[in-house]
């Protein structure tokens, strides 16, 4: 990369991934379009409306491209990532490359876990990639489905109850220098199933990390899918995350997503309901310190009538950190009887700490029930001062406070370990 | 056990609490009367630690100690308890885990273990008879969605589960029927001992027809100027407070 400053380095990040174009054949084309499409409009800066608040490009430009995707520390770093106790088909992948090691995702009757690269050569899936998540609404949609190379295809026959949950550690090992990581997963869940599938995202070393990570996933008729994010990495990590799940009739999903730590994070998150009855909730919880910048970008789309959405997004920030939250509600023509609800509340802990919420409902049939709501507030100091005057001393009462804040969203969690795994994070780190 | 000498407190520039006087004993309980805006409640609360008044003159010694040195949760584990007038809801936190964690505060504070899972079930039950008040009540978040009356048999449930040397009831009968009224003033009077002392704060007569007072002082203007008997609230009632100002006002 120049440093004269007069290269267009937008165009830098795009160009280092012109080698990946080719790698599997069938998926050139949609890489050729993207990456044509990325080398017109470039990556967003923070005059993009959709990234105001969010330097991601900034963050991503400071990567050596050509350097930090070499990988080959698979097996050097510790087990600590995982999620204790929790049963569960694991998927490791450390710095974008399986961990066959550390897998446990063995043959299911009914169920389909591959290498997504691998399922694509064989012409499962190619109906569904790129075609879920449109790639050039968001250029760092496109910009993965350019450059991925690693990550699962996951696939759920008909009538099939997936009896454990699937997880993926991405464990990002920054020991030796700096990381970028470009996976992508594909699920297909079939009709009368259920399935939960999560994502830890975990990290060692201080160098500086990217990760960029996009999941589609299509829940055929009176399906149920649970997706679980888990974002716990210390320092220099940036991170560009999106999901997109296309709802059939009668279908339940269920999403979460956790920030714990992190420097620049961005989730993507939406939910196309194309079916009626569906029924869906978006959970999510960020708890930062120091100068991390958590942004989650949300919609719900409801396209077909008689469904119902709901959304909670709590955040508690302190230090300088900074909160972006942008909820986005469409009610297409044909949703009538759509009952759509969002709330979004934040709890600042410093002066320093902000948050810009935005909440954007946009609805074109008339018979709906539809409301949003955001709040954005100090710790209440007349509950704090009750708790003490009942003998419970300041530090104790507000960690009580913070965590009864916090709870809501941990007590929706449905897997049990995964749910005492983050009530202890949670209340440690709230003392 | 109280002594309060010359006590001035203000809120930003507003003087409320101008000079009191007052001295309980143990086994005594002392009504402290007065128009609106008269500074109870802020008595109240200043004896209760709570910040936003700043305490310009005067000093409280409660057992020796004094009082005005301690955060809110000292004095509560030295042994005072304030029922609010205005009880917080807070979601989120039950009032069998708030309890149990104050409980357990106190008692750590006066060298005594914990109290295991039973025991604190027992000594729940036991004081919730008390105040004629549910279980299912305590095991919802605290004083969300309760009603008036609800949130006042709370606040008498953890004195009674405190056990404070000293109670300070703030308005405790505001917005209360008189069947809640009753029950809020049997649950106290049943906690009245020897070596207890209670302040009831109130604006009206009528909750101390049920927890009668040894004495009766009115606070105007930020003191206290006038004391007597339990009669001299039933004067109150009958009169007014206009004869005290005018009393003061000469």
């Amino acid at each position: 990369m120049s440093s004269t400053g007069t290269t267009n380095k937008e165009t830098d990040v795009v160009s280092a991934l012109a080698s990946a174009i080719g790698t599997i054949p069938a998926i050139q084309q949609v890489r050729e379009d993207c990456y044509n499409y990325l080398q017109q409009s470039g990556m967003p800066g923070l005059r993009h409306e959709e990234y105001r608040n969010t330097p991601l490009t900034k963050a991503l430009e400071k990567f050596d491209l050509s350097r930090a995707r070499s990988h080959g520390t698979v097996g050097a770093v510790t087990t600590d990532y995982v999620v204790p106790e929790l049963d569960a088909w694991s998927l490791v992948f450390v710095n974008g490359l399986p961990d066959e090691a550390q897998s446990s995702a063995a043959l299911l009757p009914g169920i389909s876990i591959r290498p997504l690269q691998g399922a694509l050569e064989s012409g499962e899936g190619l109906v569904y990639f790129a075609k879920i998540a449109n790639p050039k609404k968001d250029a760092f949609v496109a910009w993965n489905t350019v450059g991925w190379d690693n990550g699962a295809y996951i696939e759920v026959k008909d009538n099939t109850i997936v009896d454990k949950p699937i997880i993926i550690y991405h464990v990002t090992d920054a020991s030796e220098g700096q990381v970028v990581t470009i996976s992508r997963n594909l699920i297909v869940v079939g009709r009368n199933c259920e399935l939960t599938f999560i994502q830890k995202f975990s990290s060692q070393g201080t160098h500086p990390r990217f990760v960029s990570s996009v999941t589609e996933a299509v829940v055929n008729e009176n399906s149920g899918l649970n997706i679980y994010s888990f974002q716990d990495d210390a320092g220099e990590h940036h991170q560009f995350n999106h999901t997109q799940v296309l709802q059939k009739d009668a279908t339940r999903v269920n999403t979460f997503v956790f920030t714990l730590n992190g420097k620049t994070i961005r989730n993507n998150l939406e939910l196309s309901l194309d079916g009626e009855r569906c029924e869906s909730h978006m959970f999510g919880l960020y708890l930062l310190k120091g100068d991390t910048l958590a942004d989650n970008h949300t919609v719900a789309d409801h396209l077909k009538p008689n469904s119902f959405s709901n959304e909670l997004y709590k955040g508690v920030l302190d230090d300088r950190a900074r909160g972006v939250f942008n909820g986005k509600i469409y009610v297409r023509p044909d949703a009538q009887k759509t009952n759509a609800f969002q709330s979004n509340r934040n709890i600042l802990l410093t002066d320093t700490a902000k948050v810009n919420t935005k909440p954007q409902l946009e609805i074109w049939a008339d018979d709906v029930k539809c409301s949003h709501g955001c709040t954005t507030g100090q710790l209440d100091e007349e509950a704090l001062f009750y708790l003490q005057t009942r003998g419970i001393p300041k530090s104790v009462a507000r960690a009580m406070l913070l965590y009864a804040f916090a709870g809501e969203l941990i007590e929706a969690i449905k897997v049990p370990a995964l749910k005492l795994y983050l009530e202890k994070i949670v209340s440690s780190r709230l003392q | 056990m109280l002594s309060i000498k010359n006590l001035c407190a203000r809120i930003g520039e507003n003087q409320i609490l101008t000079g009191v006087d007052l001295e309980i004993k143990a086994g005594e309980v002392h009504a402290i009367m007065g128009p609106n805006g008269s500074g109870k409640s802020t008595l109240a609360s200043v004896l209760a630690g709570r910040e936003e008044f700043e305490v310009t003159d005067g000093t409280v010694k409660f057992l020796g100690r004094d009082l005005l040195e301690l955060s809110p949760e000292e004095r509560a584990r030295e042994g005072i308890f304030m029922a609010f007038q205005y009880p917080v809801e807070i979601p989120g936190v039950s009032t069998i885990n708030f309890m149990k964690t104050a409980v357990n505060q106190v008692r750590g504070h006066r060298g005594q273990p914990p109290l295991d899972a039973v025991s604190f079930l027992n000594l729940m039950k036991e004081k919730m008879h008390l105040v004629e008040i549910d279980q299912s009540l305590l095991n919802r978040s605290l004083n969300e969605g309760f009603s008036g009356g609800e949130k006042k048999r709370n606040e008498i449930f953890q004195l009674a589960m405190l056990d404070p040397k000293l109670a300070i009831l703030d308005e405790t009968d505001s917005g209360l029927d008189i069947d809640a009224l009753k029950i809020v003033a049997n649950g106290v009077n049943k906690l009245r001992s020897k070596d207890k002392g209670i302040i009831v704060v109130t604006h009206y007569q009528r909750l101390l027809e049920y927890i009668i007072p040894d004495y009766v002082h009115v606070l105007y203007k930020g003191k206290i100027v006038k004391s007597g008997g339990k009669d001299l609230a039933l004067e109150l009632e009958a009169k007014g407070y206009d004869w005290i100002k005018d009393d003061v006002a000469v």
